[in-house]
Parts: structure tokens; C-alpha cells; sequence
């Protein structure tokens, strides 16, 4: 990575500090991953060179949706509804489709309230990185047992959870998604590594993150405790992102330890296979492992699913260049020689 | 058959007398949906227009695919009122399973053509009875499988144009327009209606009264027949549309289907991409999140829904309030509440759009009258939703939207497309920049669109909250002062929605206020009542809020009667909300059964009021 350093501040390749990519203070609690995460996306924006104007931070309701306030203070951010991000983003990148979307949303925003809206932006396949907090647990109304918490766990005030846990990455897989990845908090270098390659994908691209409540949910038997995630986290692979411009270095491993895929914008992602036969790119094993890591309560992490091939929504909506937001008047209201041919139609 | 009884059941026919009825009565066809006779509806419609005489066409239609009874109602008047009448004198029984009804429910003096191989066609000595020998004809053409439906239909086109003395021509040229000038296609059709037209000639003597006859010079001659939902679609194609998010309902989806149909309009004709994309969503929630992610963005974004979509769009319409972001959204308005009655019309929305969201809300509404305001405000919305920052709801209704209406051609819009205080990079250098800061004492910020390349230029959207640079505050005056400034754009818009248009007698004792397609009732109401001596004058509403004008209006009259289509009287309730000094000078009339109001009605409904004040 090409740093160079301004006084005592480090300097990336556009000019800006590691600081231009901060946002407000958290105001979470000390602990928690969310916060974490954010740093993880303030460290791989300034890393990656992006521009923050060219950025959009999106959220819906919950803890990790206030989370857009702590990164990317010179991004436009929209904190929309609960379980309605999805639809504020597909409109904005209709209106725009040359922005880049960070999408941050949580266990209850997507798993519950959200279902539909998350399903319906997988299967368009819109471009954005959606983030899912996952803790089990409604944090601000104070512990209730979300979709994803554990069958049969049990929570001081919520007592018993009688229900089967929605997992957020075969949903994702099944709604037609693209780019499924599973990671943890505490693995802030996985989480960094999937972040650059989500933000490089051509459609959908849904990370579910293991984000430990501190508050309510962080008994270590708990499996989204922090406990829980250290002691069990299993990698299907080392994960490694290469921009585009980077030369890439393959010779470092016998051929079939390192599996290569090229992401659409030409960057490349590099899984240095721990579990030699897991193939990202096959739709079935990717269900499969799931459900297995589910029956046996395994925390697998990395990129689960990978396909580059679907269109996203802008491209199947054929939409000019220019972004709508910013078409001139005369694009926006054809002639009066066209008004009268369509009136004639009417006669 | 219990769908439809009751409202349609007509008075007793207007008028009497033995005397010739020339371009004054009105015909309805009695059918089946799904036979495909909507073709025959709109070729006579469009017959009797050619000829240039004024009419009107309503669809009176269940919720149904295929199969239950459908009504088309063809009023022909050459004063040119096109405003439902509950009489039709004649009828085209072209479906067995209600022709009992059907006959039962003609006025006295009516006139009904029958299938003559039908059994059990009941008898009225005072309506005069043709019957046509339909399956005669079938034989000889040689019709089979769903030809039989088409061609039945064609019959009783041929049929009625020889009784009622409509034009082959016209005809012809109807046909050609419904085909698109397919010429083989019309000829077929046109040999089937040849033979009837024939035979009813050879075989038939006319003994009624009614017909019709070419208007020379004819005022709608060079006007068009158009949809109001087509007119929309048309309108905000040309207001500069650019996101359409929806989800399918009756009565808005043909709204979206024009659009989908005049989509080349906004295609980049070297490149064939698109400036306007339109986007199928899961449900109402998506569809409004998708405008408001859009408007947000910069984008002209709209929706057409109805009720039921109304309902679940409330969640967002408070947000698109709060955040003060852009939209536009066409409600087509049906019966409710709950389903209701998803195929007739109603002015019922009104109150909830106004107000639509929970706290503090209100909201800009726009009330087309006619396909030509639908037109009108395709543009109009999208430069009020820009320029007070706002969700603009539209409020059509079924009989405006999906009934076929005359207009003159609409003229190109004159309005420039307005985009409302957005910042460039280089404005937010000069002017700095905090997003709700009410810089020109209108409530109306400025804002910044994503992409601004300038560091200042970002800022948080949210629902919860905010300062005037848009930072999360629960403080009580930041609350206060926003939600203050935000009353204070409505006072704005007041302004600068489209006014009512007035019709002043200064002779009037009496002023009516209405909106919407209570238009074409009132009209013709108020031209009966001046007849009999009783002079009246008019408002009609084309937005909320409402301005002085209104206030006005209401001080120049004794009484003022506030006709609508709904039950409670919604805009009599919001008029006496924002006028509550003339609240008792106000008298609400108000009537929902489905079906668009009558000249007599509003006729009979003043007189009783009048006779008891």
C-alpha cells in the first residue's frame, strides 16, 4: 500500500489523511463490535484511495445502523427506516449509479423487519455492500432475542428462544446474491480483506459479520459472543485482496493451495485454501457448508459464495451514462416535435 | 350479479315524449369482462367522436379477469356534458346471465338489443325490443373458438349503427385507430358489421325515438379521447421524470403501464439507453423508499398506487416530510377503506394523504380534474416535490384515470424543469453550507446532492432529530425550530401551488368548492340551476394547502356547499380546520357509492338544503 506521511499524519495516494475518513465519535458502547467495524471501513477506504463523494452510507434502524455517523464524515449518509435500507439505496443508485454504497445494517433490521426488502436487493442485485451486524439480540430496545440468536439459548429478560435462527448468508445465497461472506469482529483483518473485495463486486454483495453485543449477549455460549468467536472461528480460507493496479505475487504457494478470482472492476481476490476442497464458486457447496456449520454449530467464516456474472440493476436497466440525477433539461423533456407525434396517436 | 344491482339501478328517464332524441341520451352495453368487448365499446365511442358528437365513456367493471359482468356506459350529448347520467335509454344486451336486469332497469320509452336466439328474454311493453339473429350470423361467417366472442361483438356494432344512424365511416375510422391501421384486420371487421348493418336495414323497422347525427363544425373536432392515467403517464414523461418505482394496483397500474409504453420518448436515440428507469418493486413500502433513495440522490422520482398502497407508504411519507426529500406520487384513487371496492372510483384519500404520516405532518396534495390537469401536473409535482423539498401527492381517481375523456391537445409545458436549492461544489465554497438552515426565511434549506465534490458538501439524512447541519439533536429547541421552520415552507407552498379557478357571479347568493372529477357534474348541475333561476358560483380546488382565495371565496357567499365524493365530507373537514371562523357558512355534501357523481344528484342535494335552510 503507497502511504506516504503529511507532518506526523499518514497520506494516501488522493491526498488525504487518514482522519478525512473518520467520522463522529460512537456513541455505542465500549466494546461493541459495530465499532470495530467501522474502523475496519474508515482503515479500508483510506487504504483503497477512495473518494468520499463518490460514496453513499446507508442504514435502516438499530444499533449498527447509527454506525454510518462514526465513518466517512465527508460522505453523504442517509439513516433511513428500520428494515427499509435497501429500497432508499436502489434509489439512489437509480438516480446515481456511478456512486459506491456501504450499506450497515443489523440482525433485527435485516432478519426480521427487513427480510423482504434485503431478499428483493439481493435478487436485483444492486450494487452495494451490505453489512450485517449480527449480535442476536435487539440491543436498544434493551435484549430481546432476535431472528438470528440461537435456538434454545437463553437471556436473562428474554427467557427461551423457542425458534430456529435465520441465517443471514444462506438467504442471501437463495435470494440470488453474488458475493456471500461471513466474518467475525474480532477478525478485523478477514473482515478488512472481504470489505475491499465487496467493495469491488459488479452486484449485491452481503457480509454477515459476528458483532458481539457486550450488553446482552456476550456469554461465551453464546455463538455470537466474543468468547464463542475466538475459540471456534474456523476460516475456510486465508483471504487476500489485490486492487487492480497491484502486481500480483502467486508464486509464493504450490499450485492448488491459492484459488484466484477476478472481481468485475479487473482487482482480484486470492483464497489461500485452509479447507482444501471448498469451492466459493459453486452455488450447492456453498449451501451445504452452510448447513452443515449450521447443524453443528461451526462458525465457518470467509467468502462463502462468489459469482461475478449476474448484471446488477443498473445495467439491466440500460441507463445512460450521465447519472439521472444530473441529466440536462433537455434530456429530462423531449421536444415539442415529439409531444405533437404523441398526441397524434390520441386523435 | 348482487355486485352491481344496487348502483346501477337508474332513476326514472329524464326525457318524455314521443319527439325525435338526437345526440342526447346514452347507451350502455351490458357484457361479459374478458369477451373482448372493449374493442366494440371504443370503436363506437370512438364512431360517435369521429362524427363529432361530444361524449363520454365509463367502464363499470367488477374485480374479475374473466367472466362477470362488466357495464360500459356511452353517454352522448351534444351540449357537451360528459358526466355520468344514472338513465340509459338504450341498451346492448350482449350478456345473457344479466339480461333481466338489464331490462328491467331501462326507462320507460328505452330501447334494447337483444340476441334473438336467447330464451327467456323478458318483456316490457314500454321498451321496444330488437332482437338479432347473432348466431345466424356466426354460421354464416363461419366464427369458431374465440372468434365467436369478437364477432358477436361486431354484430351488434353493425346492428346499432344501422338503428342509430352512426356513420360506417366513422366506424371504419375507429377501427383503423384501435387496430393501428392494421387495414386486413378492420376489413374482417368491418365485412361482419357490413352484413348486420345490412340485414337490420332488410329486416328491422326502427320504432324508437333515439339517434344520432354528425355534428357539423363540431367543437371537438381536433380534440383527442385519452385516459386520465395516459395523460399522466404522458405528463410526467415530459415533467422530466426519471425513477418510477411501483407496485402493481388497480386503478393506478394502467398509469405505469403508458409510462412503460412511451418509454422510447426518453431514450437516448444513439445509444438507446434510457433517461427514465422504471423499476417493479415488492410492495408499496419499497416502491416509496425507492422514490425517496432517488430523490435524495437528485433524481425526479414517482409512483402511482392507490389506497391499500397509500396505507403502507404512510412509514415513508413521514420520513420523506421530515428529511424533506422529493417525490411524487400518483394516487389513483378507489373505494375504501380496507379493499373496498377496488374497480369504482371515490374521492377518499384525501384527508389521509394530507396528513399522511404519524406527528406532525402534512403534506402538498394536487387534484386534477381532468386529463388535461393530469397532463399539467406530470410537471407540476415534480417541481413543487423540488423546489419545497417535499412528498407531492396527486390525487386522481379511477373515473379520471381509466375512463376515456375529450380534451383539446394538451400544450407543451411552459414551466421550465425546476430543480429546487441545490448546490454545486463551487456554491457550497462560496455560501458554505448547513442543510436545514432557513438561509431565505421560506422554510426551504438548501441541500447537496451525493457526488458533490466539495468536503462540506456531505451531510447525514435521517429521520430522527437534527440540527440545521443535519447533526443528531434531541435538544428541545433544535426540535422546536426545525419543525417550526418546516410549518413555515408549508406557508410557503400555499403560495405556489396551483390556485383555484374561480367562476364568480356576484348575483349568487350560493358558492359551491369542489375538486376533482365532481368537474363535469357541477358543471352541468350548475347550468340546470341557473335554468330554473338559481345562480350559482364556483370554486373548484387544484391543491392543498389552500390560500386566501378560498377564504374569499367562502366571505362573498351566504352558504357554500363543499361537494365531494366520500362519506364524511373530508375537504369540507380540512377547510373548516384551516377556516374554523366559517366553519358553520360550510355545508358539506357529500356522497360515495362507487360511482361518479350526477348532475342531478348535486341538483337534488342543493334543492333539499336550500328548502330547509
Amino acid at each position: 500500500m503507497t502511504t506516504k506521511t503529511r507532518g506526523r499524519q499518514r497520506v494516501n495516494s488522493i491526498g488525504l489523511e487518514f482522519a478525512d475518513y473518520k467520522g463522529q465519535p460512537t456513541t455505542l458502547c465500549q466494546g461493541c463490535g459495530h465499532n470495530s467495524i467501522a474502523n475496519q471501513i474508515i482503515q479500508v477506504a483510506f487504504e483503497l484511495n477512495l473518494r468520499p463523494h463518490e460514496i453513499i452510507k446507508l442504514s435502516g434502524i438499530g444499533c449498527s445502523s447509527k454506525s454510518p455517523a462514526y465513518f466517512l464524515g465527508m460522505s453523504h449518509g442517509f439513516n433511513a427506516l428500520h428494515g427499509r435500507m435497501p429500497s432508499i439505496g436502489t434509489g439512489a443508485l437509480m438516480a446515481n449509479h456511478h456512486l459506491k454504497a456501504i450499506g450497515v445494517s443489523g440482525d433485527g433490521d435485516t432478519g426480521s423487519i427487513g427480510m423482504g426488502q434485503f431478499k428483493h436487493i439481493c435478487r436485483r442485485n444492486v450494487r452495494m455492500v451490505y453489512i450485517v451486524e449480527n449480535n442476536g439480540v435487539y440491543g436498544l430496545t434493551k435484549g430481546q432475542f432476535s431472528a438470528t440468536a440461537d435456538e434454545d439459548q437463553t437471556l436473562k429478560y428474554a427467557g427461551t428462544n423457542e425458534f430456529p435462527p435465520v441465517d443471514i448468508c444462506q438467504e442471501a445465497i437463495i435470494a440470488g446474491c453474488g458475493f456471500v461472506a461471513r466474518s467475525f469482529s474480532g477478525d478485523p483483518k478477514q473482515v478488512r480483506e472481504l470489505l475491499k473485495a465487496a467493495l469491488s463486486h459488479r452486484g449485491t454483495a452481503v457480509l454477515d459479520i459476528i458483532s458481539p453485543c457486550v450488553a446482552f449477549n456476550n456469554e461465551d455460549t453464546s455463538t455470537k459472543s466474543y468468547g464463542y468467536g475466538r475459540k471456534y472461528e474456523e476460516p475456510l480460507h486465508d483471504i487476500g485482496y489485490v486492487p487492480q493496479r497491484d502486481e500480483i505475487m502467486i508464486d509464493d504457494y504450490a499450485p492448488g493451495e491459492m484459488k484466484v478470482v477476478q472481481l468485475h472492476d479487473g482487482s482480484l481476490i486470492q483464497l489461500r485454501k485452509l479447507d482444501m476442497n471448498y469451492d466459493p464458486s459453486s452455488r450447492r457447496e456453498a449451501l451445504t457448508r452452510l448447513e452443515k456449520a449450521a447443524s453443528r454449530e461451526e462458525f465457518v467464516t470467509g467468502l462463502i459464495y462468489f459469482n461475478p456474472d449476474r448484471p446488477n440493476l443498473a445495467e439491466i436497466s440500460n441507463i445512460v451514462d450521465t447519472p439521472l440525477a444530473h441529466l440536462s433539461d433537455e434530456q429530462l423533456r423531449p421536444g415539442p416535435d415529439k409531444l405533437q407525434k404523441v398526441l397524434d396517436r390520441f386523435l | 350479479m348482487a355486485i352491481m344491482e344496487p348502483a346501477i339501478r337508474p332513476m326514472p328517464a329524464e326525457p318524455a315524449g314521443d319527439e325525435a332524441v338526437v345526440n342526447d341520451f346514452a347507451f350502455v352495453v351490458a357484457t361479459a369482462n374478458g369477451t373482448g368487448s372493449q374493442t366494440a365499446n371504443l370503436t363506437l365511442l370512438r364512431a360517435l367522436f369521429k362524427m363529432g358528437i361530444p361524449v363520454n365513456g365509463k367502464n363499470i367493471f367488477p374485480s374479475n379477469i374473466q367472466g362477470l359482468p362488466t357495464w360500459y356506459h356511452i353517454r352522448v350529448s351534444h351540449e357537451g356534458y360528459v358526466a355520468r347520467r344514472e338513465t340509459a335509454e338504450v341498451l346492448l344486451a350482449f350478456n345473457e346471465a344479466t339480461v333481466f336486469n338489464d331490462i328491467r332497469d331501462l326507462p320507460a320509452g328505452g330501447v334494447c338489443l337483444y340476441n334473438d336466439d336467447w330464451r327467456n328474454v323478458p318483456e316490457r311493453e314500454d321498451v321496444t325490443m330488437y332482437g338479432i339473429p347473432v348466431n345466424q350470423f356466426l354460421r354464416e361467417v363461419g366464427a369458431k373458438g374465440k372468434f365467436r366472442d369478437r364477432y358477436t361483438n361486431m354484430i351488434y356494432v353493425g346492428a346499432m349503427a344501422q338503428l342509430f344512424g352512426i356513420e360506417l365511416e366513422a366506424i371504419d375510422e375507429a377501427l383503423m385507430y384501435h387496430f393501428s391501421g392494421r387495414r386486413k384486420i378492420v376489413d374482417g371487421n368491418m365485412k361482419i358489421i357490413n352484413l348486420a348493418y345490412d340485414w337490420v336495414a332488410e329486416n328491422i323497422e326502427k320504432t324508437d325515438k333515439y339517434r344520432v347525427e354528425r355534428i357539423e363544425n363540431s367543437p371537438v373536432t381536433g380534440q383527442m379521447l385519452i385516459t386520465g392515467n395516459e395523460a399522466a403517464a404522458l405528463g410526467s414523461l415530459f415533467g422530466g421524470v426519471t425513477v418510477v418505482a411501483w407496485y402493481p394496483i388497480t386503478p393506478s397500474t394502467s398509469l405505469v403501464d403508458a409510462i412503460n409504453g412511451l418509454i422510447d420518448l426518453r431514450q437516448d436515440p444513439e445509444t438507446g439507453k434510457n433517461t427514465c428507469v422504471v423499476i417493479q418493486s415488492e410492495d408499496e413500502l419499497a416502491a416509496i423508499g425507492m422514490l425517496l433513495g432517488a430523490g435524495w440522490a437528485g433524481a425526479r422520482a414517482m409512483t402511482a398506487t392507490s389506497g391499500p398502497g397509500i396505507s403502507l407508504m404512510a412509514e415513508f411519507a413521514g420520513l420523506g416530510y421530515f428529511a424533506e426529500i422529493p417525490a411524487v406520487i400518483w394516487d389513483i384513487q378507489r373505494v375504501g377503506p380496507s379493499t373496498g371496492l377496488p374497480t369504482r372510483t371515490s374521492q377518499g384519500d384525501v384527508l389521509f394523504t394530507y396528513f399522511l404520516g404519524h406527528g406532525d405532518t402534512k403534506n402538498v396534495v394536487l387534484l386534477p380534474a381532468t386529463v388535461a390537469e393530469c397532463f399539467e401536473f406530470g410537471s407540476t409535482s415534480f417541481n413543487l416535490a423540488s423546489e419545497l423539498q417535499t412528498p407531492v401527492f396527486v390525487l386522481s381517481d379511477l373515473d379520471l384515470g381509466m375512463n376515456t375523456w375529450m380534451t383539446p391537445p394538451f400544450s407543451y409545458p411552459e414551466e421550465p424543469i425546476k430543480r429546487g436549492k441545490v448546490l454545486t461544489a463551487e456554491e457550497v465554497a462560496e455560501k458554505g453550507f448547513a442543510r436545514y438552515k432557513d438561509v431565505d426565511q421560506d422554510g426551504i434549506g438548501y441541500r447537496t446532492l451525493p457526488g458533490n465534490t466539495h468536503p462540506l458538501a456531505a451531510y447525514f439524512t435521517r429521520g430522527t432529530g437534527h440540527d440545521e447541519n443535519a447533526v443528531y439533536s434531541e435538544r428541545p429547541d433544535d426540535w422546536l425550530e426545525n419543525m417550526d421552520r418546516i410549518k413555515r415552507k408549508f406557508e410557503t407552498a400555499r403560495q405556489i401551488v396551483p390556485a383555484p379557478i374561480v367562476d364568480y357571479n356576484p348575483e349568487a347568493s350560493i358558492g359551491i368548492i369542489a375538486y376533482g372529477t365532481t368537474l363535469p357534474a357541477i358543471e352541468e348541475a350548475r347550468d340546470r340551476m341557473a335554468a330554473d333561476g338559481q345562480k350559482t358560483s364556483f370554486m373548484r380546488l387544484r391543491s392543498l394547502p389552500v390560500n386566501d382565495a378560498v377564504r374569499d371565496f367562502v366571505s362573498r357567499h351566504e352558504w357554500v356547499y363543499v361537494i365531494e365524493m366520500n362519506r364524511d365530507g373530508q375537504m369540507h373537514s380540512i377547510l373548516s380546520l384551516e377556516m374554523p371562523d366559517f366553519a358553520t357558512k360550510m355545508i358539506s355534501l357529500a356522497y360515495l357509492d362507487g360511482m361518479p357523481l350526477t348532475a342531478r344528484w348535486i341538483v337534488e342535494a342543493i334543492e333539499e338544503k336550500e328548502q330547509s335552510r
